[in-house]
């Protein structure tokens, strides 16, 4: 690739990716506070956080560790808790044409919900490339990695709610999910999987409502498509 | 039990943690990828990203606590419908992001 493509990539990479950075800095760097009230030392917060890289689990775990529980309770639960990682890499997929297996396991590597909601409106934009993709992956990962560590340090001393940074990721998802309403069978998806979620969310502890219904809204809407088209 | 066993438990669990999350994030796009898929699968994996985001948000704007209870009063909420506006109105990520953290900073200031 020539020089200038490459300059192009991380620039709109990185203008990609700041709203992801901006809201993984408070969630990192509260994950690193707690885990190291849970015992962890600043070391294996960073290979946590570089091994893993996906916060709830990362929270449940280092919460679950400090009562005391059983290694294999732990990883269960976060293989539980990431599965919907699952719908998000065949979601973006579709995407990927002809690229080597190892650029596509580099790519999977930052998968999350954010970087997957950026990168996916992107991509069905059509306006952006594997490369691009990357760069908002690994900027998101160097945010997150950093932030936990300045946690495990000493976040204790940062004022949590400061500018209303808790909601950074909420309002986010918002906008994200606006760019996704492309027609009145995304609408409607929404609706029904927005629905069920809460619904679920209230019934069944842990968080598989989140897979749960966007399989369940997104096959409902399909069955209601091809039924109408008939 | 011994520091260095507790911390050697760390290590383990860490890594399977690593593991069993990297798996799902890599299997749909090695085999996925390169592949004519089915058209219904590919109208279906299109509706999906509204659906996992809807279910993201929806249950953080009306729900509360561990275990969850509906709670309609809260910030969380209120603060979404005028960030959804602009949203809409402006299309803007990073402007919608900077919008929601002011307004929902000025109500927590507020209340």
């Amino acid at each position: 690739m020539q020089n200038s493509g490459i300059k192009t990539s991380i620039l709109q990479g990185l203008t990609a990716a700041w709203p992801i950075c901006l809201g993984y800095i408070p969630i990192g760097i509260a994950f690193g506070v707690l885990a190291q009230k849970a015992g962890l030392y600043p070391i294996e917060i960073m290979l946590m956080s570089i091994l893993v890289y996906a916060g709830s689990s990362q929270f449940i775990a280092v919460s679950m560790l400090s009562t005391g529980a059983g290694a294999v309770s732990i990883v269960i639960t976060t293989f539980a808790v990431n599965l919907r990682h699952l719908l998000m890499s065949s979601s973006l997929a579709v995407f990927m044409g002809n690229t080597t297996r190892k650029k596509l396991s580099l790519f999977a590597y930052g998968v999350t919900d954010e970087s997957f909601a950026v990168n996916h409106t992107r991509f069905s934009q059509k306006i952006w490339s594997l490369d691009k993709a990357l760069v908002v992956n690994h900027t998101a990962n160097i945010t997150w990695v950093v932030s936990s560590i300045i946690g495990g340090y000493g976040g204790r001393f940062i004022h949590a709610g400061t500018f209303g940074i808790d909601y950074a990721l909420t309002a986010m998802f918002i906008c994200l999910l606006i760019f996704q309403l492309k027609g009145r069978y995304y609408v409607i998806t929404a609706v029904i999987a927005g629905g069920a979620a809460v619904i679920l969310s209230l019934i069944i502890p842990g968080s598989s409502y989140i897979i749960l219904a966007s399989i369940f809204a997104a096959t409902t809407v399909l069955g209601i498509k091809k039924w109408m088209l008939r | 039990m011994d520091v260095a066993i507790i911390h050697q438990k760390v290590i383990w669990i860490i890594l399977g943690m690593g593991i069993v999350t990297y798996i799902p994030r890599w299997f749909p796009l090695v085999l996925l990828s390169r592949r004519n898929l089915p058209k219904w699968l590919v109208e279906w994996l299109n509706l999906i990203p509204a659906a996992i985001l809807s279910a993201l948000l929806l249950p953080e704007l009306v729900t509360n606590g561990l275990p969850r209870h509906l709670s309609l009063w809260q910030p969380e909420l209120w603060v979404a419908i005028p960030t959804f506006i602009f949203a809409l109105k402006t299309k803007s990520l990073g402007g919608t992001v900077v919008i929601g953290m002011a307004l929902f900073w000025l109500v927590q200031t507020i209340m």
